[in-house]
């Protein structure tokens, strides 16, 4: 993990749905071993922001740069970097988890199915790696896109709710590999409506609408 | 290690070769409408053979266009639906590249299939044998370039409700050329004339929507993200 740059930079995004000014000036800097929570009420931006971080979404107005580059100019190195799990879970019903991983993963790097079970075991749903992802429940197709997260083994994590459809055990779960990637230099903005209560600092950006 | 364009295009060309085996009812879909559409000719016209025959570029041709449509309108739903498409945007990737190989995977599964399961059909309405090879070749032709235009159809209106009958309206439209050269060479084959004026044609086509189309197609997803 490259951690020598100095990481996301979001400055003065604006952004608008129609009428309707989204992101007013929203700016941030995330380092390395560092955590933002972003939080505020239904329709604040949220999402937006995720989506403009990512590079999904251009902004009307500002930029996003990562490492000092603008994500705009090299959108492969950025994505390289990138773990990005929005509300849906992006896995096919008729694959396996297993092979949901093992084809979205593999698109980002080289990976065998031995390293992906070992991360299907560490989200705690390598029993059901060789099941359709359409007989899991929400919350074990969360841990499956959890495992996609951490087997893309990216610097920056994007998550968006990543705590729905989580029992106390995976709400936990979550909270250690947040905090244990940030313990490792990992930079996450992560969207969630309650209180992370993590052992790690975290910084908490809270948008008006 | 990240890894290059070319077994990107392989991967996700088995990903989706491999969703289409396990959805067997739209793998069937297009294939069954195909053969039943061009049956029903012989058994509601006419047994006049000479009738039948003229008929039946027009008839294996209309079929088969319809019938490409009709799982052109899954092709990017399903993966922007569950956030599939995001990731694919994310994967570092090309765009382009994915989208290609997306693209020759529903041709495979829709549209080889029907040039493959033709002679059948034309046997039903007495095409000579001889015409056969052309009849498959400018059927190949015809549904590659028709995958590519359905596909820059289907990312225009992925985001939308009702998308499916705007897709028609896209698609039918600028497949005109298609049905046009394609119908003549199949013909000429039958009449035991010259086709190669309308396969150049059908393989101009081919590769200009193959050469091009994967950029406008990649670039109409990237606006359907935001």
């Amino acid at each position: 993990m490259n951690t020598a740059a100095p990481g996301l930079r979001v400055d003065q995004v604006h952004v608008w749905r129609g009428d309707r000014h989204v992101l007013r000036g929203v700016s941030l800097e995330l380092g390395s071993g560092e955590l933002i929570h972003v939080s505020g009420a239904n329709g604040a931006g949220k999402t937006t922001l995720l989506r403009v971080a990512s590079g999904l979404m251009q902004p009307e107005q500002g930029s996003v740069s990562w490492r000092g580059r603008s994500i705009v100019s090299a959108p492969a190195e950025y994505q390289g970097e990138l773990a990005y799990a929005s509300h849906e879970p992006a896995l096919k019903g008729d694959l396996t988890a297993l092979e949901n991983l093992r084809f979205m993963v593999g698109l980002k790097r080289r990976v065998d199915s031995d390293e992906l079970l070992a991360t299907l075991e560490r989200t705690g749903v390598a029993a059901l790696a060789d099941l359709p992802t359409r007989v899991l429940s929400a919350g074990q197709r969360r841990r499956v896109t959890m495992a996609r997260v951490l087997a893309y083994r990216a610097a920056l994590w994007l998550l968006d709710e990543p705590f729905t459809n989580l029992d106390a055990a995976g709400s936990a779960l979550m909270s250690s590999l947040l905090e244990e990637h940030v313990r490792q230099g990992g930079m996450v903005l992560v969207v969630a409506h309650h209180d992370l209560n993590l052992a790690t600092a975290t910084r908490r950006l809270e948008l008006q609408g | 290690m990240s890894i290059g364009p070319g077994e990107a295009f392989s991967l996700m060309l088995r990903r989706e070769l491999a969703l289409s085996f396990r959805r067997r009812d739209q793998l069937l879909q297009p294939l069954v409408f195909f053969l039943i559409v061009t049956t029903l000719f012989p058994l509601s016209l006419s047994v006049q053979l000479s009738l039948l025959r003229e008929m039946a570029p027009g008839v294996l041709w209309v079929a088969a266009l319809l019938a490409s449509l009709l799982s052109l309108d899954a092709l990017f739903k399903n993966d922007a639906e569950d956030g599939t498409l995001e990731q694919l945007a994310l994967s570092g990737q090309g765009l382009t590249v994915l989208v290609m190989a997306k693209t020759l995977a529903h041709w495979l599964v829709s549209g080889a299939a029907l040039v493959l399961v033709s002679p059948v059909v034309a046997e039903a309405l007495a095409v000579p044998t001889e015409a056969f090879p052309v009849m498959m070749l400018s059927l190949a032709l015809g549904t590659l370039t028709l995958s590519w235009l359905g596909a820059i159809g289907a990312g225009l209106t992925v985001g939308l409700k009702r998308g499916n009958v705007l897709l028609s309206l896209v698609v039918l439209p600028l497949a005109m050329p298609l049905l046009i050269f394609g119908a003549a060479a199949t013909d000429r084959a039958i009449s035991g004339t010259n086709p190669a004026g309308a396969l150049y044609l059908l393989g101009a086509l081919c590769v200009l929507t193959w050469t091009l189309a994967p950029f406008a197609v990649s670039a109409a997803l990237r606006i359907t993200l935001e």
